[in-house]
C-alpha cells in the first residue's frame, strides 16, 4: 500500500515500527509503521481523530504504545524509563497546539528555564541565548509579557523558540497552523523551513492544513484509519507531488474533502496574495 | 435494574476505588522521591507555601477569632447554670486544640487552598503545560507537585497553630470582656487543662496529617483530571468534597488511635 | 522561578507567626516550661485513688509542682502511684500524700503536706504517709446508714 516505504536514501531519524495504540478501548493504531528522515520537514496528515497528535507524542515518550517499537535518534523509547526518557527529550524540542508555556512565568523566564534545568550557563550567556531565539522568530520586547498577554500567532512563535531553546536535533510541532490567520500561517512555515534549513533540524509537524503542507513538505506520512477493506492503520507516505499524483481512491479523496476545508482555502488565497 | 446488575455496579465501584487508591499511593511514593532527591526547588516551594499559607491567613484568622468567640459564648452559657464558668477558658482551650482547631483549619485550607491547587495543576495538564515540561526533560512532579504538597503540609499546622491562637483572643474577649469572668481565671484554666504533650502536640500533628492529606488528595486530583474545562471543574469539586471526607474520618481514626 | 523580595519577606513573617503560635500554645498555654526530664520521682501507695488519673497535678499549698506519671497496682492489692516532682524540691520524710477534689465534682489531684523533718526524701524513695481519696457517693451511703460514723470520717479532710 505504501508508495515508497520512508524517505529513501536518508538517514531515518524517527522510526515507528508496528505500533498498536489505543486509549481505554478506543483503538487510534495498529500496526502503524512509518519513518521520518534526518534534516527534512516531514508532515503528518490525517483527519480529525486519526491520532496524528498521538503519533507526537509517542515519539516524544509521553504516551507508551501497547506494542511496536519507536526509534529515535537510535533509541528506543519504548524500552526506556521515564528518567532515560530525560536523555532522549533533551534532543527533542517540541511546540504544542496551546504554546503550553508555564504561565505563571513571563515569556523570559519560559525560555530561559530550560538553559537554568539542563545548563550551567550564567545569567549573561542566558539572557543572550534567550533573545538570540526570540529574535530568530521576530518576537521582540515580549521579556516581561505573560503568555497570556501574547495574541495567537505570537504565542506559537514563543513557544518554537522555546523548543529550539536547547539546541535541539528533532523539533515536533502539534498543529502549528490551528486557529492562525493566513498571515500568521505563512510566517511560522517560514520560521519552521528557516530553521530546517539553517540549523539542519529534523521537522516533524502534524497538521491538517493541505495547503501549508504542499508548500513546505519534504515528506508527507498520511495517517488512513481502518476500514472493513483496509484492517489496521494504512500509511501512505512520499513527497507532496508522488501524494498528489496517487491514484488511490481514499488519498485522492482525502486531499480534494479537506481543501474544501474552508480554513485551507482562506490560506491558499492569503498565500496567492502576499 | 436486576440484583445481578446491582452486584455488578457495586463491583465495578470497588475496583475503581482500589484502583485510585494505588495510583494514589504511588503518585506519593513519587512525591517523596521527588522530595529526596535533587534538585531541591527551594523558589518554588516557597511560591507554594505563599499561595498556600499566606493567602490563606486571613480566612483562618477572621475564622478562628469567630469560632473562638462562639464557643466562649456557648460554653459560658452552659457552665454557669453548673456554676462553672471558672472552667470557661479549659471548655474553650480544649476543644480548640484538640479539634475544632486543626479540624477547622484544615477543612478551610481544602476550600481556599486546595480546590486551587487542583485547578492549577488540572488547567497545566489542560493546556499541556506539563507535557511540556516533560518534553524538555522536566518531571512536572519535582517541580510543580511535589513544592505543592510540601507546602501544604508544613502550613498546616502553622495555619493550625494561628487559627488557635486567634481562636483563644476570641473567647478571651467574650469570656472575659463580655460576660466579666476574671482574665486571670480565664488563663490558668486554660494552663491547667492543656497539656503540652497530649493536647498540643497532639494538635500540632493532627493538623500535619491533614495538610499531607489535603496535599496530596489536591495534586493528585490535578494531576490525573481529565485535559478539558470539564475534568478541571471537576477536579475542583472532588477534591474538596474527598479532601473534606478524608479529614473527618482521619480526625476520628487519629483520636481513636492516639487519643488526641 | 524568579526571586521576589517582598514574597519572600511575607512567607518569612507567615512561617514566624506560624512557629510564634505554635510557641505560645507549647509553652505559655501547654506548659511546657515545666515537666522537664530529671525530676525529682517518687511514689506513694493508696488504698483508694478514687478516680485519679494519669498527669494529674501534684500541689503544695495550691502550687502545682509536678504530676502524677502512673497509676499501677502492687504486690498487696494496693495502688501505687508514681509521682514526678519539680527537681529542686526539698521533700522532708515525714511528708504526707493525699488525693483531694478539686470542688465537689471536680477532678482529682494529690496534695503534699510538707513535714518537719531534716531529712529529705531521694529519687525513688516512697512517700510513706498519705490518705485516700474520699468517695462522695460511699460518704453519702455511710452517711443515710450508719450516722453516728460520718462525722468521724470527714473530720479526717
Amino acid at each position: 500500500m505504501n508508495l515508497t516505504p520512508d524517505a529513501a536514501g536518508a538517514d531515518v531519524h524517527v522510526a515507528l515500527e508496528r505500533v498498536d495504540m489505543a486509549f481505554g478501548d478506543r483503538q487510534v493504531f495498529r500496526g502503524l509503521s512509518c519513518a521520518f528522515a534526518a534534516g527534512k520537514v516531514s508532515v503528518i496528515l490525517g483527519g480529525s481523530g486519526s491520532g496524528k497528535s498521538t503519533v507526537l507524542r509517542l515519539i516524544g515518550g509521553l504516551v507508551r504504545p501497547q506494542a511496536g517499537h519507536i526509534f529515535v535518534a537510535g533509541e528506543d523509547v519504548t524500552c526506556l524509563s521515564e528518567r532515560q526518557l530525560y536523555g532522549v527529550r533533551k534532543k527533542l524540542g517540541m511546540m504544542f497546539q496551546g504554546g503550553a508555556l508555564l504561565d505563571s512565568l513571563t515569556i523570559y523566564e519560559n525560555l530561559a528555564f530550560p538553559l537554568r534545568e539542563h545548563t550551567s550557563l550564567d545569567e549573561r550567556a542566558i539572557a543572550a541565548a534567550v533573545h538570540r531565539r526570540l529574535d530568530a522568530v521576530g518576537l521582540t520586547d515580549v521579556d516581561r509579557l505573560l503568555p497570556s498577554q501574547l495574541s495567537g500567532g505570537m504565542l506559537r512563535r514563543a513557544a518554537l523558540a522555546r523548543a529550539i531553546i536547547l539546541d535541539p536535533v528533532i523539533v515536533l510541532c502539534d498543529e502549528p497552523f490551528s486557529g492562525l490567520d493566513p498571515v500568521s500561517v505563512k510566517r511560522i512555515e517560514n520560521l519552521l523551513v528557516q530553521i530546517n534549513q539553517r540549523l539542519g533540524i529534523t521537522i516533524v509537524l502534524v497538521s491538517h492544513h493541505i495547503a501549508s503542507t504542499m508548500r513546505m513538505a519534504e515528506h508527507v506520512v498520511l495517517l488512513l484509519q481502518s476500514d472493513d477493506h483496509h484492517p489496521g492503520t494504512t500509511v501512505v507516505a512520499g513527497s507532496p507531488e508522488e501524494l498528489r499524483q496517487s491514484s488511490d481512491p481514499r488519498v485522492v479523496a482525502f486531499l480534494t474533502d479537506e481543501c474544501d476545508d474552508g480554513d485551507a482555502r482562506a490560506a491558499d488565497v492569503a498565500a496567492g496574495s502576499t | 435494574m436486576g440484583p445481578a446488575a446491582a452486584v455488578q455496579e457495586l463491583g465495578w465501584y470497588a475496583l475503581r476505588f482500589v484502583d485510585q487508591l494505588g495510583k494514589l499511593t504511588v503518585f506519593a511514593a513519587q512525591i517523596l522521591r521527588a522530595l529526596a532527591s535533587p534538585p531541591v526547588r527551594v523558589r518554588v516551594f516557597v511560591q507554594a507555601v505563599f499561595d498556600v499559607g499566606v493567602l490563606s491567613l486571613i480566612i483562618i484568622c477572621v475564622s478562628g477569632t469567630a469560632v473562638g468567640m462562639v464557643l466562649s459564648l456557648q460554653g459560658y452559657n452552659t457552665l454557669v447554670r453548673f456554676g462553672a464558668e471558672q472552667s470557661l477558658g479549659a471548655v474553650v482551650g480544649l476543644s480548640l486544640i484538640r479539634e475544632l482547631g486543626p479540624v477547622l483549619t484544615a477543612l478551610l485550607a481544602t476550600g481556599r487552598a486546595g480546590s486551587a491547587t487542583a485547578a492549577e495543576i488540572g488547567t497545566m495538564v489542560a493546556t499541556e503545560q506539563l507535557d511540556g515540561l516533560r518534553m524538555m526533560a522536566v518531571d512536572p512532579i519535582d517541580l510543580v507537585v511535589a513544592p505543592k504538597a510540601l507546602a501544604m503540609t508544613v502550613a498546616m499546622p502553622l495555619l493550625s497553630a494561628l487559627f488557635i491562637t486567634f481562636g483563644l483572643f476570641g473567647g478571651y474577649l467574650v469570656g472575659v470582656g463580655l460576660m466579666g469572668i476574671d482574665g486571670g481565671t480565664y488563663m490558668s484554666s486554660l494552663q491547667s487543662a492543656v497539656d503540652f504533650r497530649d493536647d498540643v502536640l497532639g494538635s500540632l500533628l493532627k493538623a500535619l496529617v491533614f495538610g499531607g492529606l489535603v496535599g496530596l488528595i489536591a495534586t493528585f486530583r490535578g494531576f490525573t483530571s481529565a485535559p478539558t474545562s470539564a475534568g478541571v471543574s471537576a477536579a475542583t469539586t472532588s477534591t474538596v468534597v474527598v479532601a473534606s471526607v478524608c479529614i473527618l474520618l482521619f480526625d476520628y481514626v487519629i483520636t481513636a488511635l492516639w487519643g488526641v | 522561578m524568579t526571586r521576589s523580595p517582598l514574597r519572600d519577606f511575607i512567607v518569612g513573617c507567615f512561617v514566624l507567626a506560624g512557629l510564634g503560635a505554635i510557641a505560645y500554645l507549647s509553652i505559655s498555654v501547654g506548659g511546657l516550661s515545666y515537666g522537664g526530664p530529671g525530676g525529682l520521682n517518687l511514689y506513694a501507695t493508696f488504698d483508694q485513688t478514687g478516680g485519679l488519673k494519669p498527669r494529674a497535678p501534684v500541689v503544695i499549698a495550691g502550687v502545682k509542682v509536678g504530676q502524677v506519671t502512673s497509676i499501677t497496682l502492687d504486690q498487696n492489692a494496693r495502688a501505687r502511684v508514681d509521682l514526678d516532682l519539680d527537681k529542686s524540691l526539698k521533700i522532708p520524710t515525714d511528708t504526707s500524700a493525699s488525693i483531694v477534689t478539686s470542688g465537689i465534682l471536680g477532678d482529682r489531684y494529690i496534695s503534699l503536706q510538707l513535714g518537719g523533718e531534716s531529712e529529705y526524701l531521694k529519687p525513688g524513695d516512697e512517700i510513706s504517709f498519705t490518705e485516700s481519696a474520699v468517695i462522695l457517693e460511699r460518704l453519702i451511703g455511710k452517711l443515710i446508714h450508719n450516722t453516728d460514723t460520718a462525722p468521724a470520717k470527714t473530720e479526717g479532710q
